[in-house]
Formats: structure tokens, sequence, C-alpha cells
């Protein structure tokens, strides 16, 4: 069970999330749709820290976090209750795949290295990168390289797994393939919090969307009523335009 | 102008070329010593520890705004005069000490650099899996940080060792002390400092050769 109270964040006089209240159940599928700019990002990126939110509190499994006071061994019990799969994959440019997944599980999580990389194959075979374990990110394309990004998430075993705009920045020849993998992800009852503009995506794996406008959630629901009967002015105007 | 004497040239090479492994070992021990406190001196300057910061700058600005030799010359006569414990401190030591410190200073700002140029979104992903800042840091940013620094840093290895013979004014008999000492037996001065600046010159194009090896091999990974 993931629940947010109240989660603010300012960048200087602009108030990007404006008390963001939300709560996600366990295997719940989200997907945070919204007009560029409204802090669908920062609302992934503040659940994980990575922008410090101002205000508010976060829960995720067995961790709690007022962002007022959050210590840093708050944080990175936090951190380790969530994943994130990044827009430009951000792999470790230094390691090959199989090393990028089992950075999280053997730095972080303090596992036998055999154990991480036996564990770290399975996940590249069911993510169909079994023969690219030895490989660099730079010797992977776009698709494959987000492929990875996405098994270094599932790896971990977060309670949450974040994902921002993962398809954005591929070439339209790997979006499928990665939308795959995720419907995969999705299948496994995986608690997922979505940020895409792949509508038809949304509307196949997401159990609830939401709206994000002006820092705010307007309108939340099943797909078929967010998307297929929308009743937001805003949330109208932008499906006209996306679809 | 006189004929070169060759045969003294030659013969002079062998004595030289034995005090080689003393001139690498310093070298080579003062660039470990110092990458290690270059690291966390640009570490330090990039986090910006409060109340360490300032330290970090002076100390930075001291070494680089003084000349070397003036530096040797403080660890080796001047020191000891005032921290007695330091009075047993023999030539190489002081040596070694003195070009740690010094290019430490200048190593800091190169791998400082290099670390504000590492992508931010390797710090993000390392940040995301629960990393510590030290895990983020030694595992992440600093070996990222490093391919950037490396021909850098070698230039100021091939330094260190050009700079290795100033100890001879510490009384060390490296290569230029042993030159030294046989010119001003022989009297041929020219001959003398003529082989051993070619020495110097082998050793440094040796290491050239070694940095092209270092790169290609640092950017294997990066390899498409």
């Amino acid at each position: 069970m993931i629940l947010v109270r109240g989660l603010t964040k300012r960048f200087g006089q602009t108030t990007v999330l404006d008390g963001i209240d939300l709560e996600i159940a366990d295997g719940e599928r989200v997907v945070v749709i919204g007009p560029s700019g409204t802090g669908k990002s920062t609302l992934l990126r503040c659940l994980n820290f990575l922008d410090r939110p101002d205000a508010g509190t976060i829960s995720v499994g067995d961790v709690t976090v007022d962002a007022a006071r959050a210590t840093r061994r708050q944080i990175l019990a936090l951190r380790r209750a969530t994943s994130f799969v990044f827009q430009n994959y951000a792999l470790f440019a230094n390691k090959t795949a199989k090393q990028n997944i089992m950075e999280a599980l053997v730095t972080v999580r303090g596992r036998p290295s055999e154990e991480a990389a036996r564990q770290a194959l399975d996940v590249l075979a069911e993510t169909g990168l079994a023969d690219k374990a030895d490989s660099y990110p730079a010797a992977l394309s776009g698709g494959q390289q987000q492929r990875v990004g996405i098994g270094r998430a599932m790896a971990i075993g977060a309670d949450l797994m974040l994902f921002d705009e993962p398809t954005s920045a591929l070439d339209p020849e790997w979006v499928g393939e990665v939308l795959d993998l995720m419907r995969r992800v999705a299948e496994q009852r995986q608690t997922m919090l979505i940020v895409t503009h792949e509508m038809q995506f949304a509307r196949e794996i997401a159990d609830r969307v939401l709206f994000m406008d002006g820092g705010r959630i307007v309108e939340a629901g099943p797909p078929r009523d967010v998307l297929d009967a929308p009743r937001d002015e805003r949330l109208k105007r932008f499906l006209r335009r996306v679809t | 102008m006189r004929p070169l004497d060759l045969d003294y040239m030659l013969g002079l090479v062998p004595v030289i070329l034995g005090y080689v492994p003393l001139t690498l070992f310093m070298a080579a021990v003062a660039m470990v010593c110092a990458l290690v406190l270059a690291s966390l001196l640009a570490v330090e300057r990039v986090i910006r520890v409060p109340g360490l910061d300032w330290l970090v700058m002076l100390f930075i600005s001291f070494f680089r705004g003084t000349p070397l030799l003036v530096q040797l010359f403080l660890f080796y006569y001047g020191l000891p005069q005032v921290l007695s414990f330091l009075a047993q401190i023999n030539g190489v030591t002081a040596a070694i000490m003195g070009l740690t410190l010094h290019f430490s200073a200048y190593m800091a700002e190169a791998i400082r650099a290099a670390i504000t140029g590492v992508d931010r979104s390797q710090w993000e992903a390392a940040q995301s899996i629960g990393m510590t800042q030290g895990q983020m840091m030694r595992r992440i940013v600093l070996p990222q940080a490093g391919r950037i620094a490396a021909p850098t840093l070698v230039n100021y290895f091939i330094d260190m060792i050009k700079g290795t013979s100033l100890a001879f004014t510490l009384g060390v008999t490296e290569m230029m002390g042993a030159t030294q000492k046989e010119a001003s037996g022989s009297f041929l001065y020219f001959e003398a400092f003529l082989v051993v600046a070619i020495l110097y010159w082998i050793i440094v194009e040796t290491l050239n050769q070694g940095q092209k090896r270092l790169e290609i091999y640092l950017n294997k990974a990066y390899a498409r």
C-alpha cells in the first residue's frame, strides 16, 4: 500500500506539486497523464527523493517519510522500497548490462555476487536480452538499453516501480518492445506508477488513470471513465490534442 | 666547438640507469598517494562539506600557488625545525610528501572538473537504487570521471617524474643527483646532462605509449 499525503514541491516561486494526495493499492497499476510541465515527472521524482519535496508524507510498504523532516537513512529506505525507470535509460555507462542489474543487488542489498549474477541473468532472459549480458550500454540500442533499465528496476523487487516517460526518448521502432516488457511486468501484478503519453497502452494496462494539471490531480478513475468519458474541460482538451 | 666524448656518454648510461628505479619509485608512490588525496579533495569540492570546504580551498590554493622547490625546502629543511617528530625525515620521504601534496592540488581540480562532467543521470540512477553517497562516488561517478580525467592525470604523472629531479636538492641521489656527481668528477657537463636528459625523455615517451593503451582500455566500455 502506497500512501501520499499533501505532497508539495516548489521550484523558486513556482509550485510544481500542490499538495498531492494519492493512494495506490498493492498490485495496482496507475498511469499518470497530463500536459507537459504539470508536475507528472516531479511527482515521480519526489516519491524517490530525486527531487526533495518541500512538504507532505510518503509511505511505501513499511517506510514512512515526512518530507520536511526526512533523514538520510529514511531517504535511503524509501529509495530501496521504490525503483525508477528513467526516460533516458540512465544505465551505468561503466557497467555491462549484467553488472547494471547486479549493482543494486550487491552494493545496496548486500547479496552475494554469484547469487546476484544468477538473478541478473534470469532478469535479462526475461527481458529477452540474455545474449547482451556482457555488453556495455553504449553498444546497445535505445530499446535494449531501456529494457535493461526496466530489468534493473525489476530485479530490486521494489514495492513500487516508477516509470518516468519510459518510451519518450525512444525511436518509434523501439517503443513496441519496451511496452511489451512493461505489459509483462504489469501482468505480474507489480505495483506501478507510470507517466506516459501512450494512451493506447494506458487503456490496456491501467487499473486507474490520473490526469494532472497545474500540480494537482484533476481527475482520476478507470481508463474507460477518464479516457473515454472525461468530465473536466482541461482533460477533454488534452485528450483531443493527444489522440 | 669540441667533439662530444661519446665513449664517456655511453659509459655513463648504465650508471644513471641504476638510479632509474629510485626515480620511478618516488614518482609512483607520490602518484598513488596524490591520486587518493586528490580524489578526496575533489569529492569534497563537489559535495561541499560545510566547515571543510574553506580548508580544502586553502590547501589547493597554497599548493598550486607556490613553487614545488619552495615546498620541498619547506618540508625538508624547514618543518623539522618546528615539528621535532619530523627531525628524522629523509630526503626520499620528504620528496614523496612534497610531490604528493603539490600534485594532489592540481589533480584535485582536474578530477573535480571530470566529476562535474559525468552525466547527471548517472548520479540519479545511483541514487534511485538507494546507493549511499559514498557508494555512488566510488562505484559510478569516480570511475567515469577517471576516464575523463585520465589524459590530464597522465600528464601530471609525467610532470611528476620530471619533478623528482628536484629531490637532488634534498640530497637524494636519484637520476639527476647521480648525474650531477658524475659531471662534477669529469667536468664533462654537457655530455652528462645530455645523457640524463635523453634518459628522462625516453621514460616519458614510453609513458606516452602507455597512455594510448590506457585510453583504449578505458574507452572499452564506451565503444559502439
